[in-house]
């Protein structure tokens, strides 16, 4: 079983302490009992809300958070409380923010070249020089940029140089927390085909953090729906987006934009009434029953569980 | 139909019509057009760039020409002066009563009687003062201690704010919390109040450890006066430097470069510090004249250096006495000060404007 999975998580939990308008610590449940596992070259994708959790999954997952509870795997092996030097090299982020992920003070071949220098991957510098430009160029910069600062760099330029980052240390597995969603929408499509051509060449697994699911489709095998804290939905990308099941799905989808004026005025949109409940005052049961349709007592009285609806397709829902 | 109709092109449309154009009309660009659109700027460093807008103000270069002809002066006119600072004025090894309170490119009786004999003196380009001591070099030496106390005041402060400020900002939670209240405390301490106890505590305490020692000449006055800035006015420093540090250490390449298993010691080296160069670089310029300042109104207060070691604000003090009849000894350590005050100040500003890049234009 863990040997086909790369990455498992099992029932993670990562809690912060904040404090409340009283001034007592209670625990933000930023992310509640999430379970998943991705196979070696495959792509989950996460979606989800602002706020729900996606972000700290793939931070967490990444041990750059202390997990208050839960297992991970990774390759065969727990590491969860592990030195994680060694799986820095296997296990790498790319981040949503290209102006702030990379330091302004350091050139490109610097930024690229910092994990080849903390892991010694290198044994002088003209082979640190010949791996960072080999990576430039996968990542399509010129060869010429090297010496080059951040601020030099447009948003999608900037992206590219945070992959080259991220693949120096030849990973198995990259988590991708929200790498398009600072770029507009025809540099997106660039990154984003890159990130495919990236996984064809070199094999790598990736969790795709975003919350635009069109390019979550696109890009994942799976895709998993996150409603504050806690996975509702998981199953193969096209059953997701073509036959959800469960109602936060529904209305994920409805409010995907259509970019045909005729189609978008006859669809129906389902409008979700109220506000995300606060997640450090979570309601009782299923945490989307205040906003759900199909809300019943049952609801409120227990939490669902994922269970398969047939072909690994996961959802969480008492009604549906 | 009727979507045909809603889409009809508005006659006062500016918009380009495409369905007049054939595809025959767009040619893809060739791979040299391409390559025509890279515009290649020079590569500029993050400190170049800076230097850059720097030599772009009018203001802190001309401060940075009076600093360095200041600099030139206080070094160079000590060998070119025959006199001392320390030195009342003497011809022909016999002293000069006369030669006290002079005026401006003036000489006294006997001074005078020496260049009729045929000898030549060196002219007291300030005069002389009370006791007959040439007042240009008291000047040029007030001018040495009052700049050397400021940097090495600065100095101080920053190495302490620093340490102390990088630790709070850091570690931050608790840790910060303790040591910002101990800075709350400090800051809140009526600082003149507490300049002149601990000088005239250490002054009794330093006095005679220092017996012997380098420190000696410069007096215990002066050692209390750089305890003094190391007690007290590192807090700004500390505060700022922790604020610095605070924001930096949220960025995402600092997370960025832990994912990459970075450690801690890599992360202050590489990232942390030398974002806030800037801050640090401008800080220390601004904090000279400061430190020159509180220099000058402690020594005006007479708790500065210790005679016959002249500084700026003593000068000042004594040029006081005399005010009525001799208002230009006052006059020229003033100015001294203004000048240095005034230079610093400006070039503090426009290292500010040059390399803060939340003001950049």
């Amino acid at each position: 079983m863990s040997n086909e999975y790369l990455v498992e998580v099992k029932n993670l939990k990562q809690y912060f302490p904040v404090r409340n308008s009283k001034g007592k610590l209670v625990p933000l449940k930023a992310v509640d009992d999430v379970s998943f596992a991705i196979k070696p070259g495959e792509t989950l994708g996460l979606v989800g809300e602002s706020g729900c959790g996606k972000t700290t999954v793939g931070r967490s997952l990444l041990r750059l958070y202390k997990p208050t509870a839960g297992e991970i795997w990774f390759d065969g092996q727990l590491v969860t409380d592990k030195n994680m030097h060694e799986h820095r090299k296997e296990m790498q982020m790319v981040f949503q923010d290209p102006y702030s992920s990379l330091d302004p003070r350091m050139t490109v071949e610097d930024i690229i070249g910092e994990p080849l220098d903390i892991h010694k991957l290198c044994k002088n510098k003209a082979e640190r020089r010949e791996r960072v430009l080999e990576l430039m160029k996968t990542v399509g910069l010129n060869a010429e940029q090297a010496t080059r600062y951040p601020h030099e760099f447009s948003g999608g330029q900037r992206q590219r140089i945070g992959i080259a980052r991220a693949l120096a240390v030849n990973p198995r597995f990259i988590v991708c927390d929200e790498p398009v969603s600072a770029l507009d929408v025809s540099i997106q499509a660039q990154v984003v085909n890159m990130f495919e051509d990236l996984q064809q060449q070199l094999g790598m697994a990736y969790l795709f953090i975003a919350h635009d699911l069109l390019v979550v489709h696109h890009m994942s095998d799976r895709i998993a729906v996150m409603y504050l804290g806690k996975i509702m939905e998981v199953a193969d990308s096209d059953s997701v987006i073509n036959h959800p099941i469960h109602p936060y799905t529904e209305s994920l989808l409805s409010a995907v934009p259509i970019p045909d004026p005729k189609i978008a005025r006859t669809r129906q949109r389902i409008v979700l009434e109220g506000d995300v409940p606060s997640p450090m005052n979570m309601p009782q049961g299923c945490p989307f029953r205040t906003r759900c349709r199909y809300a019943t007592e049952q609801c409120a009285a227990e939490c669902p569980t994922l269970t398969d609806r047939g072909n690994g397709h996961f959802v969480a829902c008492w009604n549906r | 139909m009727n979507d045909e109709k809603t889409l009809r092109r508005s006659p006062l449309s500016l918009q380009v019509d495409l369905s007049k154009f054939s595809s025959a009309d767009f040619e893809p660009a060739s791979e040299e057009e391409k390559s025509q659109q890279e515009v290649m700027s020079e590569s500029v460093t993050f400190f170049r760039d800076g230097m850059r807008r720097l030599r772009k103000n009018p203001l802190a270069m001309a401060s940075v020409v009076v600093l360095v002809l200041i600099l030139l002066t206080i070094i160079i006119a000590p060998m070119i002066v025959p006199y001392g600072y320390d030195e009342i004025i003497t011809v022909n090894g016999r002293r000069d009563k006369t030669a006290a309170n002079m005026a401006p490119f003036t000489w006294s009786q006997m001074e005078q009687q020496y260049i009729d004999d045929g000898g030549s003196l060196f002219p007291h380009i300030f005069g002389t003062d009370s006791t007959g001591r040439d007042y240009f070099i008291r000047v040029i030496y007030g001018a040495r201690v009052s700049l050397s106390v400021g940097l090495f005041a600065s100095i101080l402060v920053l190495i302490i704010g620093m340490l102390y400020g990088s630790i709070a900002g850091y570690f931050g939670g608790k840790v910060d919390l303790v040591m910002m209240r101990i800075v709350d405390i400090i800051y809140s301490l009526p600082d003149m109040l507490m300049v002149i106890l601990l000088s005239v505590v250490l002054k009794e305490v330093l006095g005679t450890a220092l017996q012997g020692t380098v420190l000696d000449k410069l007096g215990s006055n002066m050692v209390a006066m750089f305890v003094v800035f190391g007690l007290l006015y590192w807090v700004g420093m500390a505060r700022l430097i922790r604020g610095q540090i605070l924001t930096i250490k949220e960025n995402e390449y600092v997370l960025a470069a832990k994912c990459l298993g970075a450690p801690s010691s890599r992360i202050i080296r590489q990232h942390v510090l030398p974002n806030c160069l800037s801050v640090i670089i401008i800080t220390t310029a601004l904090q000279i004249p400061s430190a020159i300042f509180t220099e000058s109104y402690l020594s005006f207060l007479g708790l500065g250096v210790s005679a016959p070691m002249p500084s700026l604000g003593s000068l000042a003090n004594e040029a006081r006495q005399g005010l009525q009849s001799y208002p230009y000894k006052l006059m020229f350590p003033a100015l001294a000060i203004c000048l240095i005050v005034l230079a610093l100040n400006l070039l503090g500003d426009g290292l500010r404007d040059a390399f803060d890049p939340k003001l950049k234009r």
